[in-house]
């Protein structure tokens, strides 16, 4: 299957003039060189990566609405995401929470890879996102004009404001984006998924892509769908929550935010002189195929997806200096993902984090908040501990990082999984200095 | 290029206004009947746009469960459906696959990988519409009342389960997403479909669009910016592509799902081929989430990159099966794009739209259109674009009015514009081409 090309400009010149479907360069890996996080971790990569290496705890109590009467109180909120000092005030009206956020996360990674598209030929630059639940909130404020005071109450701006292809129409508008754009939804396997779009759309002879993810589903009625998957934890107080590999796992905690890659392709970086966090190396996705409400009865799946993954980038399990897992936070989903990890490294002490335990999961935006945090541990070589980890379940046996410690990082396994089935893992690469 | 694998159809389901399957939905096409009638699902007196273009469908007949039915929304049950008659049409045995376990060496994947690439726009908004009148208690409570809610509230609040709900059904353990490009996502997950299997991710993939979107608040959206029709009076006429008195698009659902296969295994397997797909392409405006300019500059440039990697010129183009939606801005954007990109040629190949008959299903339409593309090159026959009767002096082209054509098709060109400022185009090829 793969073509020998070397990462060229002539390559990518050739790519450009015969695009599509025909010349997939797909020995072509794409890097990342710009990072933009908006998430309760921080807004900004520094201000993720300080809280996080912190170990700071940014699930709490909801603060959005009353959240009493409901079996879960707890969410991973940004606090202090001022939405006028983020995003244009044209947009703002126009969108969902969602939106501003993937739109601040976009800014804050184009500004990151210092890449000004305006400074390249429209076609050039793309955006694909991973999406989840769209512009709920919005879309239930508008459900709830439409039903107390009829259709004519219902805003302009429901038609592009709640469909799931908002923020990444938006964010071409905004930056003036015509490559191949796209949406993709895998659930919580979405954010990995989007950078796997990327690099198709790179290999086909796009220089440039906006990839990742944003959710924001933290209004009553998606709590209340997320309530009726039975996985969400229903602890009062915050330390008690989202506890991935903790023996007290007892469910996930939903939260908001995510991340922006910008994704290039090598060549395309290297002219530019842009800086690199590292390589998209590797990538696979499987789905369980079994039910679709319920946990398959293993993770054979899951495992497929991670050896497919190394053996995409070329590597073996021993290249593998960190896993940054899924970590789902409920005793059987991390059972699952442990037995994988150990049948695919085959009793190797690979390091094996989570710090997501520290936000909530965020759907599409958590997994790539994974990758942002798995480009950062390799750029300052030091692992992140698992977040909110008291006492690792002892069934599980895998080598947690219990607390942040410096490591030389050169290849990352980044794994996410989405309710129904979807697993992906992407590998990420350390890329020497040219 | 070497390592480039062709992508082969073979197998087609269609559940569609007016045809529940795909010899019903082309029938229905090439007599050039319309399928738009007064919306029944619910009272539309409230509603500026009173039409819609509704499927009469039984999800039990169509071979759905009782549990596929209690669990999914009406968009992911159209293509259950659809699905199940592409995969009985391929002949492939895809079936459900118990799990043997994990194995310390075991990839589980001996045979074929197969994938899923799913369009939809709107997802499970009928469902989630419906859910929130009842917790909320008629919208009168912003802290709804989640005891009211049922079991699988979850799998409609993210649309991926259109993607999990059909790898279970059909043992498809390989890469699965759902495409939501809005009205551009019935195109684009049969583009995101082909390059898996180009690419080699994926040797089989089961790829289409399912839009469900007559609902209150979907009705209710496109009223406030009077995208859809007002002709109330005269539902069955109500979608007119390319007629000067055009006013606006007729709301419909449905779902088309097709096999997508490694070419060379196709025919090495003696498979009946459909077409194939050699091209597709897909660009943003970057101007406007629902406007157009009236020079069609982005989608003429998805048509040439699409056309490029198909490796045919505008002199190959046989038919194109236009987005066609009826709004005014709509189609003069696209006869611009025809021109733009096929130059005079534009002028000889015919253009359709099934819109007129079928409604525009929005994510859905765009894998309705490439069933009609298939079907097309098939039965050498092109569909007519009815209601047709006034010539638009900006729709100049050649647009089948009213009568269905026999006509070779070995290429056929399909493209679709959706919100968001998407673009996209499809080159499907005569099999033996």
């Amino acid at each position: 299957m793969s073509v020998t090309v070397e990462n060229s400009a002539a390559a990518l010149a050739a790519a450009r003039q015969d695009q599509a479907l025909a010349p997939s360069l797909t020995s072509v890996r794409p890097v990342v060189t710009g990072l933009g996080v908006v998430a309760p971790s921080g807004i900004g990569v520094e201000e993720h990566w300080s809280s996080t290496l912190r170990g700071d705890l940014r699930v709490a109590p909801i603060t959005r609405f009353d959240p009493s009467r409901y079996d879960a109180t707890l969410a991973g909120e940004i606090l202090g995401f001022d939405p006028e000092e983020q995003v244009d005030k044209r947009y703002l009206v126009q969108t969902d929470r969602w939106t501003w956020i993937g739109m601040a996360a976009s800014r804050l990674a184009l500004a990151d890879a210092a890449y000004d598209p305006a400074a390249h030929e429209p076609y050039a630059t793309a955006v694909v996102f991973g999406s989840g639940s769209g512009g709920n909130g919005f879309g239930q404020r508008e459900l709830s004009r439409l039903w107390t005071r009829g259709r004519t109450a219902v805003s302009v701006y429901q038609s592009i404001a709640w469909f799931y292809a908002a923020t990444t129409g938006q964010t071409s508008i905004r930056h003036g984006l015509k490559g191949p754009s796209g949406v993709v939804v895998s659930d919580g396997a979405g954010g990995l998924d989007s950078i796997a779009q990327a690099r198709r759309v790179i290999r086909r002879g796009t220089a440039t892509v906006l990839a990742g993810g944003a959710e924001s589903g933290l209004t009553p009625y998606a709590l209340t769908c997320h309530l009726s998957s039975g996985r969400v934890s229903t602890a009062a107080v915050a330390a008690d929550g989202y506890k991935p590999f903790d023996a007290r796992a007892n469910g996930y905690v939903p939260g908001e935010g995510g991340a922006t890659l910008i994704v290039e392709d090598p060549a395309a970086a290297a002219a530019r002189g842009a800086r690199v966090y590292g390589e998209i190396a590797g990538y696979a996705a499987t789905h369980d195929a079994a039910h679709p409400c319920r946990p398959a009865p293993d993770a054979r799946w899951l495992a497929t997806a991670m050896r497919r993954a190394i053996a995409d980038a070329g590597l073996t399990p021993d290249d593998i200096d960190v896993v940054f897992a899924d970590g789902a936070g409920s005793v059987d989903l991390d059972a699952q993902e442990a037995a994988a990890i150990r049948a695919v490294f085959a009793g190797r002490p690979v390091p094996v984090t989570a710090p997501q335990g520290l936000v909530g999961r965020l759907c599409a935006g958590g997994s790539a908040l994974a990758v942002a945090s798995a480009l950062l541990s390799i750029r300052d070589g030091v692992l992140p501990a698992v977040g909110n980890l008291d006492t690792p379940h002892p069934d599980h046996d895998l080598h947690l990082v219990r607390q942040p410690r410096p490591a030389t990082v050169r290849v990352a396994l980044v794994n996410a999984r989405g309710y129904g089935g979807f697993n992906s893992s992407l590998v990420v690469r350390a890329v020497d200095p040219r | 290029m070497t390592g480039h694998r062709g992508v082969a159809v073979t197998g087609i389901g269609v559940v569609a206004p007016g045809g529940s399957n795909r010899k019903e939905f082309w029938t229905l096409l090439t007599d050039g009947r319309t399928a738009t009638r007064r919306l029944s699902f619910f009272d539309p007196a409230q509603f500026r746009s009173q039409v819609a273009a509704e499927c009469d469908f039984d999800a039990a007949a169509a071979g759905l469960g009782a549990r596929e039915i209690a669990r999914n929304d009406r968009f992911v049950q159209f293509a259950l459906a659809a699905a199940l008659e592409a995969v009985e049409d391929s002949g492939l045995d895809l079936r459900p696959t118990g799990s043997s376990g994990l194995t310390d060496a075991g990839d589980g994947a001996d045979g074929p990988v197969v994938g899923v690439s799913m369009g939809s726009a709107v997802g499970a908004t009928t469902r989630l519409e419906n859910e929130y009148v009842v917790v909320s208690d008629s919208g009168r409570h912003w802290e709804v009342d989640p005891h009211y809610a049922s079991a699988f509230l979850y799998h409609a609040l993210v649309p991926s389960c259109l993607a999990t709900e059909l790898a279970c059904r059909f043992g498809a353990h390989g890469p699965a997403s759902v495409v939501s490009t809005g009205c551009t996502s019935g195109i684009d997950a049969v583009g995101y479909g082909a390059q898996l299997i180009a690419d080699g991710e994926a040797d089989i993939v089961i790829a289409g669009a399912s839009d469900a979107p007559i609902s209150p608040i979907s009705m209710a959206c496109f009223d406030a910016i009077r995208a859809t029709t007002a002709r109330n009076d005269d539902p069955e006429h109500a979608s007119r592509p390319f007629d000067a008195s055009r006013d606006g698009f007729v709301m419909g659902e449905g779902s088309a799902v097709f096999v997508l296969e490694d070419a060379a295994a196709a025919r090495a397997r003696g498979a009946r081929i459909y077409c194939e797909v050699a091209g597709y392409a897909s660009r943003s405006n970057a101007f406007h989430m629902t406007g157009l300019r009236p020079d069609g500059v982005e989608m003429a440039e998805a048509i040439r990159v699409a056309m490029d990697a198909a490796r045919v010129g505008a002199q190959d183009i046989d038919y194109i099966n236009a987005h066609g939606s009826g709004t005014k801005q709509n189609d003069r954007h696209e006869t611009a794009a025809f021109k733009r990109s096929l130059g005079a040629r534009a002028y000889d190949v015919p253009v359709s739209s099934i819109k007129s008959m079928i409604g525009h299903s929005l994510g859905a339409i765009g894998s309705l259109e490439i069933a009609a593309c298939a079907l097309a090159i098939e039965n050498h026959v092109v569909p007519p674009t009815a209601n047709w009767s006034t010539r638009d002096p900006d729709c100049d082209l050649d647009y089948v009015p009213n009568i269905a054509r026999d006509h070779t098709v070995d290429v056929a060109l399909s493209v679709g514009s959706g919100f968001g400022g998407f673009q996209s185009a499809i080159v499907l090829t005569a099999p033996n081409r």
